[in-house]
């Protein structure tokens, strides 16, 4: 495995909220009220059930509770081994997957607050992502504004898999208010599970849910690119969390193959989807999903023709890597302290 | 392609037209809108009259996305005698089989009985096309094979199909679309895969078809474009599927082939499937060996249209990782994203790996001598 360096920022870790009563104190009466008295649930995804292998490594695993839900556990198991210089909080609470807007912006407001007050205030290294009611685009402009106040706010969370592609144009207030506010969007692994969480319908399995966030990642990366979102925020920066990375390049040889061959029907598109994948798209690091074995390792980050690309995560508490070991073998000093240290900077303007 | 994009490539590679090769995704087409009736009972000939077809899709001609061209093929594809594009053989003969010196060429025929709600009609429908295939083409030009079309969402008249034609010397394949209403490995679909196996037919897998599911996980995207990129998402989470059900455990000597979704991607997603496979085992104890082992086994991959790095050289390494012996070269005639055969392999790459991947994996995968 390749070294690491001290100061890295780790762009994808997960503070877990313990209970949906752990909201309660960041709700109105009025929400408190609909909580309790309808008997609500903890918001718990299919997309990492608590006890599932991918969920928490073995040695991250608490004795009792939520994986992740422990600040002392976080500093413990990757802010202070890794020698991180920042650590980007992405929670993957369930709240995307209701459908009342009322509800949902409740939640996330609720949700944001209790990452400002009980995470971001607690260790100067964490930063945030700001979770957004995606069913109403106007309650998630203002969420984002309310937070965006906030610099230890550094990017506007959504999940890979939600209720239409992510480059539809309804979207956009959401990407005008990213770029105005230097905030990056962090799209990440998961479904609210409004659609199958495959192209082809329902599986049957969680492990089949979860190869399948690659397919995900990039129909979204195809919708993004050809909807024009880039060429109407060319100063938005996107990043793909938790996406894998091996698929990069293919992916792209195929949709440039594509574009040049229909670019009629989508005529704003006035870059390559080569170039505006290099300028503006970013992957987190793990899961690395190669063998690992340095040749190929070698070939893979070759074919990116990029080493801006990726960006470094440990994506505690989930299990992708044992020991220290997140940088696979074959990584160059220089490739290292770019992932670890400079493509992050260069994405999160915040961060400074 | 047929819209010349490949200006900064190295030069073309030497292959001439005396190379035999095999062409494994052609799509024949009917020349008039009711050249099946003679292969349909009264009944369904009144149906299709009277209601038309129902498919996993509102439309009832054509599909939701518009093509990027008619018939989403080539505009110099239309026979002289008239018809669309795929509609006459001694015009592909012409335009496709004798300049590229075609030794097998294997039949794909879309927009058949598959996808189709009515699933007695998608039976009857998949039925005459088969007869169709036999009458038109098979019978006519002894270099055209067909592949078997089933009902693909019952699987039971599907198998029956199958055995049906099995042994029948027109057909190499059983045709699949990627589509479904439910991913491909899932237990209505075993019938066809028993039938296959026991026929010793491999199955194949085409992009495209209706099931009814959002096109992506997110959704229903806006545009052709991301349909056809999205093929290749459909057709990983179709053998995802496959695999993860336990379909090649179970039927070991099924081969499937994946057709026209490209291939670039195989390698990362069996890297992806046994990473966590290895984490979530316990989940699907019926998966007993690394996922990446039953790919290598039991799947072959289509090349066309080929992945398209900038350095075309990249592709030589997703290749390598795939195996040499599991791609079968196919142009998509008369398809508007059609590969030219001389175009293809730029120079560089060995004679039998050339020979394997024009030909010989074709001839042996379909058992043609």
């Amino acid at each position: 495995m390749a070294s690491l360096i001290a100061g890295g920022v780790d762009c994808d870790v997960h503070p877990a909220v313990p209970h949906l009563t752990s909201l309660l104190p960041y709700l109105n009466d009025y929400w408190r009220d609909q909580v309790t008295t309808r008997g609500m649930v903890d918001l718990i995804s299919q997309s990492y059930p608590q006890n599932s292998p991918i969920t928490a490594r073995p040695d991250w695993r608490p004795g009792s509770g939520k994986p992740g839900e422990s600040l002392a556990d976080m500093q413990r198991h990757v802010l202070d081994p890794f020698q991180l210089s920042h650590a980007i909080c992405n929670p993957l609470y369930g709240v995307q997957m209701v459908f009342s807007e009322d509800l949902q912006a409740a939640f996330c407001r609720a949700l944001n607050q209790w990452l400002a007050k009980e995470w971001l205030d607690r260790d100067p290294r964490l930063r945030g992502s700001i979770v957004i009611p995606t069913q109403s685009i106007e309650k998630a402009v203002a969420e984002i504004e309310r937070c965006a106040t906030d610099r230890r706010f550094v990017q506007v969370l959504m999940l890979v898999m939600g209720d239409t592609p992510l480059g539809k144009r309804a979207l956009w207030p959401i990407y005008a208010a990213a770029e105005r506010l230097e905030l990056a969007i962090g799209v990440h692994a998961g479904s609210a599970y409004h659609n199958p969480p495959t192209a082809v319908g329902w599986g049957s399995y969680h492990i089949e849910d979860y190869v399948g966030q690659a397919q995900a990642f990039q129909t979204q990366l195809t919708s993004l690119i050809v909807e024009g979102v880039f060429a109407k925020y060319p100063r938005l920066k996107m990043v793909m969390l938790e996406s894998g990375v091996s698929w990069i390049s293919p992916y792209l040889w195929r949709l440039h193959k594509f574009w040049r061959g229909v670019r009629m029907e989508t005529p704003w598109v006035d870059r390559a989807p080569l170039e505006i994948v290099r300028s503006n798209i970013r992957f987190s690091l793990q899961p690395f999903d190669a063998p690992p074995n340095e040749a190929t390792l070698i070939r893979l980050f070759d074919h990116m023709q990029s080493d801006e690309l990726v960006l470094f995560s440990t994506d505690y508490p989930h299990w992708q890597f044992d020991g220290q070991d997140a940088l696979p073998a074959g990584l160059t000093p220089d490739l290292v302290r770019k992932i670890m240290i400079d493509n992050s900077h260069a994405t999160y303007p915040r961060l400074k | 392609m047929n819209i010349q994009f490949r200006e900064n490539s190295e030069a073309a590679s030497p292959l001439t037209v005396k190379t035999a090769i095999a062409d494994c995704d052609i799509h024949p087409a009917r020349a008039t809108r009711t050249e099946l009736y003679p292969y349909l009972a009264k009944r369904w000939q009144h149906h299709l009259e009277i209601y038309g077809v129902h498919a996993y899709q509102g439309m009832m001609e054509g599909p939701p996305y518009p093509k990027a061209q008619p018939n989403a093929s080539r505009r110099d594809a239309y026979p002289p005698e008239g018809g669309p594009q795929g509609s006459s053989l001694s015009f592909m003969q012409k335009q496709l089989l004798d300049p590229n010196n075609v030794q097998l060429g294997v039949l794909n025929p879309l927009n058949t009985g598959q996808g189709i709600r009515n699933h007695e009609l998608s039976a009857a429908l998949c039925s005459a096309i088969n007869d169709w295939q036999i009458d038109k083409w098979t019978s006519k030009d002894k270099r055209l094979k067909g592949s078997i079309v089933v009902g693909n969402e019952d699987g039971l008249s599907a198998a029956a199909e199958i055995r049906e034609r099995a042994g029948d010397k027109n057909f190499v394949q059983v045709l699949l679309l990627s589509r479904n209403v439910e991913p491909l490995g899932q237990r209505r679909y075993w019938p066809i895969y028993q039938a296959a196996e026991e026929a010793g037919l491999p199955v194949g897998v085409h992009a495209f078809g209706f099931g009814g599911n959002p096109i992506t996980p997110s959704g229903w995207p806006s545009y052709y474009i991301e349909e056809m990129v999205g093929h290749s998402q459909c057709q990983q989470s179709a053998l995802a599927s496959l695999v993860l059900e336990g379909v090649f455990e179970r039927f070991p000597k099924l081969k499937m082939v994946m057709i026209e979704a490209g291939f670039g991607w195989a390698p990362s997603l069996a890297w992806r499937l046994d990473k966590v496979w290895q984490r979530l085992r316990s989940e699907v104890p019926h998966v007993k060996r690394p996922p990446s082992e039953y790919i290598r086994e039991q799947v072959w991959w289509t090349t066309q249209p080929m992945e398209d790095p900038e350095r075309r050289e990249d592709l030589f390494d997703v290749i390598k990782w795939i195996g040499w012996d599991r791609l079968l070269f196919a142009t998509d005639y008369p398809h508007w994203d059609y590969d030219e055969p001389s175009r293809v392999l730029p120079a560089g790459v060995g004679e039998d790996d050339r020979e394997a991947f024009y030909l010989g994996n074709a001839k042996k995968l379909y058992g043609i001598s």
